[in-house]
Formats: structure tokens, C-alpha cells, sequence
């Protein structure tokens, strides 16, 4: 207001009260007064112009403040921003796309345009089965905290909630630690519809891509369904719960009878792969744990099952975020900013309010390795030793001639991973031969009793159960490979591993006839069931390649303080050889799931007629090879092959739509191998 | 002032920055020229004058801001000003992001309350949302439409409409011959609970409804909200989206999944009769109906609770048919004649509306149903004698105990001065809607032919092409001497001014009265969705309620003129905005108004619940039992109430907290009779008396 008055005519009425309105005190304005003169030089000229009348106002005349600059500033940028939004909103909506063309010349098409040119329309009906994490959560019950938050996204969209009240959302995100359901007054759903997973966050896609390339060919909802589920939850308790299975047979079942009894494509990505599984058996089973559909249920509904890069056989980070809530990301931050994560200045304590709630997660316990040593092989031996990783190099000796792999491991042998032990405290125990490893078992050990519980805030996590004298013992053992991974949980954290093991089981049947596996904590391990009786039915697996995914760790105990999870990621690791960096071994896969939990099953497991697919329904392996983005207008790219990141993948999205308009496996090209899983699976000595 | 000198300098200099925003910049200029600017400027500035040199002088002080402090200018002091507000208001937000929730009392929900009492869900709920309420997205476009995949193009923030009116009207459209999509186009309806619990951000539809359902423990797995194409006929839906088979799967897994408890359903509006539909569609065997047998609905469904329910029509569609216009557009012109005929802008913004709402067949489910029977001929109606100044009604009538004294004050009232004749829901002029129908010319529908309309399409008239411009002068003309139009001769007009819409739409609605309802031709979809044409189905323990607002003027029929002349008017027809009654006459700016909650009359919504269904008729032949719950409207007391908590108004009433109350006890198990039976306020009984119908 003050600056106003200098350019008006200075006698008026809003000259006194905008002086009057003036809040800057009377003395700074003259200091800021004398200053200027002393400035001197421009003056002169305007004080000329300044009629005599007035000068009695000029002493007052307010000058350039500190604040009035910023205001100033904010101001120019604010006016600068609305001008280029409004800029931004009349731009033509193919503006873009075109700036793009003109730098990288012109696009291919997207694969749904380019398939409506070829002339494929929409056939089969079409069920998405999204994965852990990437569906999202709302609020319908909640404690005093969360007012207001009703029905908008707990999980998913902006996280707005994550930063306003962090505890309030843990609390509500959690389940209960006893039942895995929900706590006490909190009731946390899953979003319904196709927004439950198209985009995780705004502008993180995860489904988009796919469903508009769907829509493109002639899909719309009536012919698309998001068998949305609430991913925390055990997979029998979403039936138990909240009916997600009967629910989506009802939609599986609608969509085949109003398309003219054309059968469902299915798409599982990630956990989903797993929870359809699981959903294969429970709707064959008879009721009441099951969904009494009959055994040919899904003969007669389901064509194909279109897996994306399917946790079959599980993922060794989930064993590292149940260890120690951690895996190769924030080893890295660790890494990078020792003491950050671990101060408890802010109470933070990020850590263990993530392992808090995500021990209260009964399906990230569906992802544990399992098959144990026979898969993920042993102290000596892993199915994947001998991959180097180099990995031009590899790919091309390995397209090239691939029986040469089985010399040139050989040569290698001496320096490659031992990628069995899958846990093992400290690298020199990684690297010794197993005979050096003097091992203490803990399975006995007392784990003592921890005074500190109360001392530790609000976090607790079980490891506060345990005393020094359990976590030596557990150090002590210094290695552990899959089979004993799942002791090691059970004794550090033995709630969880009750809970998940009623719902989950981890090994390899011996005789799939045994009547035991009727249950359902089975169901969604592909070593312990046999896949439904339905021979014209086929199962694709397609995955991504070429990225190092994490497969074995090594830990080392955290540095004191009780009220820490007292083990840690040992960052400092590294040995290029053997792929080890940052204390993670890596080897071939999609940066989350390896190549051999994607492709075992489908590359031998299944394949043809075994105990595991007695009908002898036919697999095909798929694999796309990552290449990155090659400038930043692609965005996430469109031949990536990272775990998420493949479903904007134009060649998977078109094999998915061809086999959503009719393709069999066999017109889409049968199997595409880049890895080495053929190898790897042979190697895996599996009664079949 | 200065702010706008500061904006010319702002067009100036985006001129010299950039010259392809010339247009924009060049209504400032002409607006405001520079000896204006020059007041206000300092003098020190006089010899800035040239748009270039104020870019220059821009760029200087850019560079050094801190040494030149005297050059403050507009430009500078437009920036300061806008700074300022902007810290304000993220201060402001930020205090109120701070604030907690629960400084800021609400009163408590009706759901919290009845918790307290012990209800929990029981029944799942279906809600199935009306004409209108419902979200439409698009999933096929033309060109101009890209980038919208999946959006909203209905619902919402609807901003599409101004940033691309004829686009958004060309999708919205359907095709005009087969009432379905376009070549090309694809919009379907948006699902789940999102559909339609805002209509637009902040303008609730069901939301209040779903958050007290919740709070008695409901979810997604026992609440419903059925997603339909709302501009669809009711078969369609079926037909393209496999809507209704959709809704049947979904209310047998509910009734599974829920422990065997029957279904109660909550439709509103067009909802209802779309349920209507859906009732004899899923007891008929395919290929037409769903094949669930009959028995189906006396299985699954517990009650149907109507909030507004259109059972009837509205004469509102009348108007809005005939010439795209309703009471409020009528009260835009009255108060601003010009603005909507303009054609300055190119805009004929009521041509659009009328060619794009004249594609949708679900207009036509609207229309007033039972001809002269219900909704009354040349001389009377069943609402004759209705006292309109509602304040005073409601004063003299403060409960329905004593609505004896009430029927004699109507009676009294009935003899000082001449009932409003409803029945003529068109007429011509006011004259033709008070005279005796002996004074009027007698109606002949053949008088309407096409012969005479001559090809007289102007293609200069813009491109909002509507059925009107084929007809002939002449023949408008000849539509207007007929003076007033009762529901029975309304069709022959309708058919007449829109003859493609008409003969698309009654393939699929019918208006009429049954005499024999076991004549086999009832079995055809399109008498389903009408009650007079149709048999409830066989089950004895259904409950029907009708759930209404009432206190609040509502059309009832309409005072038309011809529009004034113009080569390009492509709506011949208006409603006389200037026509009013005396001081407490129902007559007000060219239209009628009867009781009723905004937009449904009572006569439509009530009768069937008061008596085309009470007891054992021929349209019930189980004898379902029958509840009118009446919700009379009170404006919210203040501000912070919103849209008030005890509105009668036709979707406001979704807030209402009696009816919520009424809704959740019903989902919680209880029966018509323990939530107190009946309840009435208006003259619904009396007026359905009056009614002569065969039952």
C-alpha cells in the first residue's frame, strides 16, 4: 500500500489511510529515509518532480523492505507461473508429442493403435489381478486421528497423510498383530474399480498403459475388471474378510456370460501371480473353504493366465524387509548418509514403525523363497552360479553358444557367489567354502530377556523380545540358506511367522496326493498344488531381464542401541567379481523378482506333463530384455523391463492384446529366452 | 486503477516478449488507451511511454532491483500486491491445515447416533443414483477429445465445457436414429461408489448417505452403487453395457455374501422407475429379461425405498423437450432478456442444449405418465384448489393431525376464486390457460402434418441444428393457435416438434394406463418402467416407500409464447417469463407451480405409494405394502449448514437427516410399521382420491 502512494496524486483520502494502515514504524522509515539519500545519485532528478505541497509526505514515503522485495518477488513469480499454466492449458493437447517427435524423430505407434491397424478387436474379457503395494487403500472406520480421512486413500495417490500425521497413519495401515485382520475400530479397504491400480501415484502409472491400449481395441469396463484385494491380507482372509474371491468368480463369471461365453484372459502381476493361484484352487474347492465352483471351473471360464513378472517362487528381498525392514535401496541411503535413517532425534525411528506395520502384513509372507535348499540352493551351490556379471558379456556368450556356460563356469567357479547362502553374516563367511564356517545353531538358544522394552518409545517390534544372548545366537550361525531362512524367522519373530505359516506353507510336496494339501495354506504355492484340470487353458510368464536383482545378503549386527533392529545390511561390501555391491548379491532378473522365480515354473515346473500339471496345460516363458530409457521424454520407457516399469512395455503390451483379442501361445511366437533360465532349471533336481 | 494500468503493462509486455499473444493483449489496449494510463502513472514515468520501453526498463530493474528502488512502477506494485496476497493466503492455508479437525464442530451425524442405539448393517444397500447425478467418462473420442481417456466429461469439474463446448457436446450426444453411441465415441458410465457420491466437488448426491452407511458398518462389500448410462433408454443400458445384468449378479453375490440377507435397494429420482424396469427385466426368461424367474425378487429384495421417485413423470421434462428450458432458464431470461438469444457470440447455448439433450431416450422415461386419468384434462386436476403461498400453508398446516381443519381452509379458499386449471400443461399465452375449455379451439391432431414444412434449412443459422428448423412457419404457427395442450394431446405436439426423438424413445417407454395387464403385449420392455402398465412382482414381503420432500414450489405446467422473430431462432417456442398471477396465485414467471420437492410434484411421486399399489389393486396383486414418508422442506438457519440438514428438495433431501434416519433403520432390519408407518404433510390423499382409476 505504501509503494501505492507514491505514484498517486499524494492528497487524497487512500493516501491517509493506507499511512494510517501502515504498520512499519515511524523510525525505521526514516533510517531506510536517510540511507537513500545518501544513495544519492537518481535522487535529485525525482524529488524535482515532486511538488513542493507534499514534501511533508515525501519524508514518509516508504522504501524498499526486505519484506516488500520478497512479497515483490513472489509477486513476479507467481504472475509468471499463472501466465505459463494458461500458456500450458491453451497449448494444443498434441503439443507435446510433438516437440518429441522433432527431437527423436518419429514415434512408433503405441502397440494398442498399431494392433487396431492390423484389425484385432476386443475378444476375450479381461481380469487385472494388480500386486503387492501398487493397489490402493481407503479409509471407511477409523480412530479420532484419522477425521476427515473418510474414503479418501490411506495407500496410494499422493501420501499426503504420510507427512500430516505419520502415526496416525501407521496405526491405521497396520493390522492385527494376532489375527491379521483388522485392529479394533479400523476398518481399511481396498479401492474398487479400475482407479484401485491404474496409477500408484499421480503419474506413476501401473496398469494405465495397458488398460488404454486395451481400450483402443474396443475394451471398456464392462470387458475389463480390477480384481482389486486388500494386498495385506492373508489371501484366504481377503475371502474371509471382505469376499474378494467370491467376488471376483461373481465378475469372472458375469463377464464370460454377457461376452457370449468367451473365456477371461487373467493378468496377475507380481503378488497377484500368487494370489491367483490361490484363487484357482479356492474356487474348485468345495464350500465352505472353498468357492464350490466344481472342477472344471476353470476350464470352462479362464484362456489364459498372463503372468507379470510372478514371484512363483518367491523374492529373497522379502526375507531381507522381514529381517531387518530393509532391502537394496535403503542399504544404499545407509549407505550414502550413515546415521540418518538410525538417528532418533525426531523419534523417527522410520525403520522400525515400517518393520511395525509391515510385520502386521500377512502376505508380504507369501513371498518368502520357497522350495528351500532344493530351489535356492544350498551352501555350496545355488542353480545360477557361474553368471558374471558383466552383463553384456554374459548375454552374448549366452545367446551365442549356450552350452558354453556349463565350461565357463568352470573357469569361473572358483570366484562366482554362493548365491545359496542367502543370508550370511559377513563376506568373508559369504566366500568361504562350507567347511570353514564353523556354525552355532540358534534354533536352542535362549534368547534371554530384554529389560529395555519400555525404555524404547512406541515402537515395538519383536526383536525387543530378544535379548543379547538371542541376537549373538543368531549371528553366530553366520549363514543361512533358504530352508533355514524360514527357521531364522521363526525365531526372530515368532508371531508373524505363527500367523503366516497357518496361512502359507513354503516347501516341496512329496506326494501332492496327500490329503494335507487340501488346505489352503497351500493353495498359492505352485510346489504344493497341482494346477486345475484344464488342458486348453495356457500359462504365460512373462518377465523382464537384464537388471540386477537382489538375491543373497550380507549382514553385519547394528552398533548398539537397544531400541534398534539389531541387524543390518553390511553396505560396505562390495567385490565386483562376484556381483556383491553394497552387501547384495545380485544376479539376472526384473530388480525385484530373479530370473528363476519368474521362469522356474513355467520353463520346467509345469512344463509339459508333470505331478505339478497333470493336465498338461502349456507354459510359455516371455522374457524382455531391459534396455533404459533412452532420453528423459520417454519417461519410464517403453522397453523396460523393471518389475513395475514392463507394463508400459510396448512388446509386452502387445502380447498381452493379442492374447486378449484370441492369440494362442504358440501364433504369439512360444517362447522368448534371453536369460539363462533353461539352464539354471535344469540344474534344479526337482521330482517332476 | 493501477492494477489495471499494471495489466496493460502486462499485455505490453507479453506483446514484446511474445508477439503470438498479440490477441489477448489487444482488448486492454482498446479498452484502456494510454491518456487514461498517464493519470495514473507518476510523473517521474511520463516518458515511458512506448510498450518497448517499458519491456526495457523491466529488464533493467530485473537486473538490479536493489539499486533503482525509486522506479517503482505499476507493473512492480502488481507484483508486490499479488506477493502479498499470495503469502497471505498460503499462510492462511497453512493455519488452517494446522488447525485441528475438531475445532471445528460438526454436529453429529445421524449414523453416529443410531450406532449408539445399537444398529449395525444388516441388509447390503444398493443405491441407484437418478438422471443426471451420475459421473460419465470418456473411452473413444474424436481428435478434438484427446487426452481425455478416462476422464470425467460428466461430473466433475466439468471444465471441459469451456475449454471445448462443441466437442464436449458432440461426445455427449448419442446417435439420433438408434439411441445409442456414435460412430467413434464411446462414453460410459463411471463405477463404483465414486459414480455419483458428488456430483461436482462439493455438491453431495449420495456421499451424506454413504458416510452414514458407514458408520453403522457398511463397506464396499455390502453397498452398491449401480452405474448406468443415464441418457440411455432403460433396455439399452442392458443392451450396450449389460448394465441390468450387471446390477442382478451383483445383488445375488451381495445377498450370498452377506449371510442370505435380502437386499434393500435406494434408488432416487429416474432411479426409481429404472428399477422399476429392473424388477419385471430380471423375472422376465431371456433373450429380453434376465432369466431370474419369478419368485426372484420376493428372494432378494426387502425393501425398495424411493427417495423422490418420479414414478409418474415430470412435467419439468415437458418443458425441457419443448423448447430446452425449465423454470430457472425461464427466470435468467425474465431478468435478462437477450443474454441466452444472443447470437453475438456465436453461442445459442439453448440450441445446443436442446440438440444434445434430444438424443437421450431417458428424457422421454420423464414424461407425465396416465394421461389426463392422473395428471388431469381441460377443466380440472387433481391438485385443483391447491393453496400456493406456501409460507402460509405451512403455518396453517403444521402437522398432518389435523388435516381436516387443513381440507377445509383448501375448500374455502376453492370457492373464493377459480382452481388453476394443472391440467393444461401447455398453454398459449395466459389467457389460454384460464379460460373454460369451451371457449378454446377444440384440438385436432391431424391438423399437425409435415407436408407443408418447407425446405427451408438454414444452414446459415450456425451449426446447433435442431428439428425445428424443418418446420415450417406455418406450421409453428399452428401449434400455438391450438392454445393449451392436456397430457393426452402433449404427445401429438411432442411427436409433431420432435418426431426422430419420439419415435426413438417410444419404442422403449410407454405413458398410457393399462386396462387388461394380462394382455400379452405388457410383456414388452417398454411398458416396464411404466407402474400404470405394469404388475409389481409376486413378493409379499417387499416393502415400497416412498421417500419425498415437500413445502417447495414445483412446476406443474407452463405458460408458452412464440418466440420473437428472428431468421436464425432455431426454438420457436419460449416460456412467457413475463406472465405472473396475483400476489399468491401458483402462477409466477410463465409457469405453474403445485406442491411438491423442487422438481417432482407430489401427485408423481406419492400416488402410486398412496394408491395405485395400497393393498391388493390390479397393479399389486400381491398386495406389497405401501409407506409414504413425507420430509417437508426447511431452509438450512444458517450459512455453515450447507445445504441444510432438513431440506425437502429433490436432491438436497439426500442430506436430510430424518430420511437418512428412515434408510438406516430399514438397512438395519427393521420393518414400514416400526419406523412409524406413514407420514404425511402434503394433500397427497386427498388429490389421489380424486383420482379416477380403475384398480
Amino acid at each position: 500500500m505504501s509503494l501505492l502512494r507514491r505514484r498517486k496524486p499524494p492528497i487524497n483520502e487512500s493516501d491517509k489511510t493506507s499511512e494510517a494502515s501502515d504498520s512499519k514504524p515511524q523510525k525505521e522509515r526514516e533510517e531506510e529515509e536517510e540511507e537513500e539519500e545518501e544513495d544519492g545519485n537518481g535522487k535529485d532528478k525525482n524529488k524535482k518532480k515532486i511538488p513542493s505541497k507534499i514534501k511533508k509526505h515525501e519524508e514518509k514515503r516508504p522504501k524498499w523492505s526486505c519484506l516488500d522485495t520478497c512479497c515483490w518477488f513472489i509477486g513476479c513469480i507467481c504472475v509468471s507461473w499463472w501466465l505459463l499454466l494458461f500458456l500450458y492449458n491453451a497449448m494444443p493437447a498434441s503439443f507435446p508429442q510433438y516437440v518429441t517427435e522433432a527431437i527423436t524423430g518419429p514415434l512408433p505407434d503405441p502397440p494398442g493403435v498399431k494392433l487396431l491397424k492390423e484389425g484385432l478387436k476386443a475378444k476375450h474379457p479381461v481380469v487385472f489381478v494388480p500386486g503387492i503395494v501398487t493397489g490402493g487403500l481407503e479409509l471407511w472406520e477409523g480412530r479420532k486421528c484419522a477425521e476427515g480421512l473418510f474414503r479418501k486413500r490411506l495407500w496410494g495417490g499422493t501420501f499426503g497423510e504420510v507427512y500430516k500425521r505419520p502415526l496416525c497413519w501407521v496405526e491405521h495401515m497396520s493390522l492385527d498383530n494376532e489375527t491379521g485382520l483388522d485392529p479394533c475400530g479400523i476398518r481399511v479397504r481396498p479401492v474398487s474399480g479400475l482407479v484401485a491400480a491404474d496409477y500408484f501415484a499421480p503419474g506413476y502409472f501401473v496398469w494405465a498403459i495397458l488398460i488404454a491400449s486395451l481400450a483402443h481395441i474396443g475394451y471398456e469396463e464392462k470387458t475389463m475388471y480390477m480384481a482389486a484385494y486388500d494386498w495385506r491380507l492373508s489371501f484366504q482372509n481377503t475371502e474371509v474378510r471382505d469376499q474378494t474371491l467370491s467376488q471376483i468368480k461373481s465378475n469372472i463369471e458375469l463377464m464370460v456370460a454377457t461376452n457370449g461365453g468367451k473365456k477371461a484372459v487373467v493378468i496377475p502381476h507380481s503378488m497377484g501371480v500368487l494370489y491367483f493361484l490361490h484363487f484357482m484352487k479356492w474356487v474348485e474347492a468345495p464350500a465352505p473353504m472353498g468357492g464350490g465352483g466344481g472342477a472344471d471351473w476353470c476350464s470352462k471360464h479362464i484362456k489364459a493366465v498372463v503372468n507379470i513378472g510372478g514371484p512363483f517362487l518367491g523374492v529373497p528381498k522379502a526375507i531381507a524387509g522381514l529381517f531387518s525392514a530393509e532391502a537394496k535401496d535403503i542399504a544404499v541411503a545407509r549407505a550414502i548418509a550413515p546415521g540418518f535413517l538410525d538417528n532418533d532425534i525426531f523419534q523417527l525411528q522410520t525403520l522400525q514403525h515400517v518393520m511395525r506395520m509391515s510385520r502386521s502384513w500377512d502376505s508380504t509372507m507369501s513371498m518368502i523363497p520357497r522350495g528351500g535348499d532344493t530351489i535356492w540352493g544350498g551352501l555350496d551351490w545355488s542353480p545360477e552360479e557361474g553368471y558374471s556379471c558383466s552383463k553384456k558379456g554374459e548375454r552374448k556368450n549366452d545367446t551365442q553358444i549356450a552350452d558354453q556356460t556349463g565350461a565357463a563356469s568352470a573357469v569361473s567357479q572358483t570366484r562366482s557367489a554362493n548365491y545359496g547362502r542367502i543370508i550370511s553374516f559377513g563376506k568373508d563367511v559369504a566366500e568361504a567354502p562350507s567347511s570353514d564356517v564353523g556354525r552355532i545353531d540358534f534354533r536352542g538358544a535362549v534368547k534371554g530377556h530384554s529389560a529395555a522394552n519400555t525404555t524404547c518409545q512406541d515402537v515395538w517390534t519383536e526383536y525387543h523380545d530378544m535379548g543379547f544372548g538371542g541376537i549373538r545366537a543368531v549371528a553366530e550361525y553366520k549363514t543361512y540358506t533358504a530352508e533355514s531362512i524360514i527357521d531364522l524367522l521363526h525365531f526372530v519373530a515368532p508371531k508373524m511367522m505363527a500367523r503366516g505359516t497357518a496361512h502359507f506353507s513354503f516347501g516341496i510336496a512329496d506326494n501332492l496326493d496327500d490329503p494335507k494339501y487340501k488346505h489352503y495354506k497351500y493353495w498359492s504355492n505352485p510346489l504344493e498344488t497341482t494346477l486345475p484340470n484344464a488342458p486348453e487353458m495356457e500359462i504365460f510368464s512373462l518377465y523382464g531381464v537384464g537388471l540386477p536383482t537382489e538375491r543373497a545378503y550380507i549382514y553385519k549386527l547394528s552398533p548398539s542401541a537397544e531400541c534398534y533392529i539389531p541387524f543390518q545390511i553390511d553396505t560396505s561390501a562390495d567385490d565386483e567379481d562376484t556381483c556383491l555391491k553394497d552387501g547384495v548379491y545380485s544376479v539376472d532378473g526384473d530388480e525385484t523378482v530373479p530370473v528363476l522365480s519368474a521362469g522356474f515354473m513355467c520353463a520346467k515346473g509345469w512344463r509339459g506333463k508333470t505331478r505339478f500339471n497333470p493336465s498338461g496345460i502349456q507354459t510359455y516363458i516371455r522374457e524382455y530384455s531391459h534396455s533404459p530409457p533412452a532420453n528423459l521424454l520417454e519417461g519410464r520407457g517403453t522397453l523396460s523391463g523393471a518389475h513395475v516399469d514392463i507394463m508400459g512395455n510396448f512388446a509386452l503390451i502387445e502380447d498381452v492384446i493379442r492374447v486378449a483379442a484370441g492369440a494362442s501361445g504358440e501364433e504369439l511366437g512360444g517362447d522368448q529366452v534371453y536369460s539363462n533360465i533353461f539352464n539354471w532349471s535344469e540344474k534344479i533336481n526337482l521330482q517332476l | 486503477m493501477c492494477y489495471c494500468a499494471g495489466l496493460l503493462a502486462g499485455s505490453r509486455k507479453l506483446c514484446y516478449v511474445e508477439p503470438a499473444v498479440r490477441c489477448s493483449s489487444v482488448g486492454f489496449e482498446s479498452f484502456d488507451q494510454s491518456p487514461k494510463i498517464d493519470q495514473k502513472l507518476d510523473k517521474k514515468e511520463e516518458n515511458v511511454i512506448s510498450a518497448n520501453n517499458i519491456a526495457l526498463e523491466i529488464n533493467k530493474k530485473r537486473k538490479q532491483p536493489r539499486r533503482q528502488p525509486k522506479e517503482w512502477r505499476c507493473l512492480d506494485s502488481c507484483c508486490w500486491i499479488i506477493g502479498y496476497l499470495c503469502t497471505t493466503w498460503w499462510l492462511l492455508l497453512f493455519l488452517y491445515h494446522c488447525l485441528p479437525i475438531t475445532l471445528l464442530q460438526v454436529p453429529e451425524l445421524p449414523g453416529v447416533r443410531l450406532k449408539r442405539e445399537g444398529l449395525t448393517a444388516l441388509h447390503p444397500v444398493v443405491l441407484v443414483p437418478g438422471i443426471v447425478t451420475g459421473g460419465l467418462e470418456l473411452w473413444e473420442g474424436r481428435p478434438c477429445a484427446d487426452g481425455l481417456f478416462r476422464k470425467r466429461l460428466w461430473g466433475g469439474s466439468f471444465t471441459e465445457i469451456f475449454k471445448r463446448p462443441l466437442c464436449w457436446s458432440e461426445h455427449l450426444s448419442l446417435h439420433n436414429e438408434t439411441g445409442l453411441d456414435p460412430p467413434g465415441i464411446r462414453v460410459r458410465a463411471v463405477r463404483g461408489l465414486v459414480a455419483a457420491d458428488y456430483f461436482a466437488p462439493g455438491y453431495f448426491v449420495w456421499a451424506v448417505l454413504i458416510q452414514n452407511l458407514a458408520k453403522i458398518g457398511y463397506e464396499g462389500k455390502n453397498l452398491h452403487v449401480v452405474a448406468y448410462d443415464w441418457r440411455l433408454s432403460f433396455q439399452n443400458t442392458e443392451i450396450r453395457d449389460h448394465a441390468l445384468s450387471r446390477l442382478k449378479s451383483k445383488i445375488e453375490l451381495m445377498y450370498i455374501t452377506n449371510g442370505y440377507k435380502k437386499v434393500v435397494v435406494v434408488p432416487h429420482s429416474m432411479g426409481v422407475i429404472y428399477f422399476l424396469h429392473f424388477l419385471k427385466w430380471v423375472e422376465t426368461p431371456p433373450p429380453m429379461g434376465g432369466g431370474g424367474g419369478p419368485g426372484w425378487c420376493a428372494k432378494h429384495i426387502k425393501a425398495i425405498m424411493n427417495i423422490g421417485p418420479a414414478y409418474l413423470g415430470v412435467p419439468k421434462a415437458v418443458s425441457s423437450i419443448f423448447s430446452a428450458e425449465g423454470k430457472d432458464v425461464a427466470y435468467i431470461r425474465a431478468m435478462a432478456p437477450g443474454i441466452l438469444d444472443s447470437e453475438i457470440l456465436g453461442l445459442q447455448t439453448l440450441e445446443h442444449v436442446m440438440r444434445v439433450s434430444r438424443t437421450w431416450d431417458s428424457i422421454v422415461s420423464l414424461l407425465p405418465k396416465g394421461g389426463e386419468t392422473i395428471w388431469g384434462n381441460m377443466d380440472r386436476s387433481p391438485e385443483g384448489g391447491h393453496v400456493c403461498d406456501f409460507s402460509k400453508k405451512r403455518l396453517s398446516q403444521p402437522s398432518p393431525s389435523d388435516n381436516n381443519v387443513n381440507n377445509s381452509d383448501v375448500k374455502r379458499g376453492f370457492r373464493v376464486k377459480d382452481p388453476v386449471k394443472y391440467g393444461r400443461i401447455i398453454s398459449f399465452g395466459k389467457a389460454a390457460s384460464v379460460l373454460h375449455s369451451s371457449q378454446l379451439p377444440t384440438f385436432d391432431s391431424k391438423e399437425f402434418s409435415r407436408t407443408n414444412a418447407l425446405q427451408n434449412l438454414k444452414f446459415s443459422c450456425g451449426e446447433a441444428w435442431t428439428e425445428y428448423d424443418e418446420m415450417s412457419r406455418e406450421s409453428i404457427q399452428k401449434v400455438a393457435a391450438n392454445k393449451a395442450y392436456t397430457t393426452r394431446t402433449l404427445f401429438d405436439l411432442l411427436r409433431f416438434v420432435a418426431p426422430k426423438m419420439m419415435q426413438r424413445a417410444e419404442a422403449h417407454f410407454s405413458h398410457g394406463i393399462a386396462d387388461n395387464l394380462d394382455d400379452p403385449k405388457y410383456s414388452h420392455y417398454k411398458y416396464w418402467s411404466n407402474p400404470l402398465e405394469m404388475k409389481l412382482p409376486d413378493a409379499p414381503d417387499m416393502e415400497i416407500y416412498c421417500l419425498y420432500g415437500v413445502g417447495i414450489p414445483t412446476e406443474r405446467s407452463y405458460v408458452y409464447r412464440l418466440s420473437p422473430i428472428s431468421r436464425c431462432k432455431s426454438i420457436p417456442y419460449q416460456i412467457d417469463s413475463s406472465v405472473h398471477g396475483e400476489d399468491d396465485s401458483c402462477l409466477k414467471g410463465g409457469v405453474y407451480f403445485a406442491d411438491g420437492d423442487d422438481s417432482v410434484p407430489v401427485l408423481s411421486a406419492g400416488f402410486m405409494c398412496a394408491k395405485g399399489w395400497r393393498g391388493r389393486t390390479r397393479f399389486n396383486p400381491s398386495g406389497i405394502a405401501t409407506y409414504i414418508r413425507e420430509y417437508r422442506h426447511k431452509p438450512p438457519a444458517s450459512l455453515l449448514e450447507g445445504r441444510g440438514i432438513e431440506s425437502g428438495a429433490h436432491v438436497d433431501i439426500m442430506g436430510n437427516v430424518a430420511l437418512i434416519k428412515d434408510i438406516l433403520r430399514i438397512a438395519a432390519g427393521a420393518t414400514g410399521k416400526e419406523i412409524g408407518g406413514d407420514r404425511i404433510h402434503s394433500d397427497i390423499l386427498r388429490m389421489s382420491e380424486r383420482i379416477n382409476i380403475l384398480l
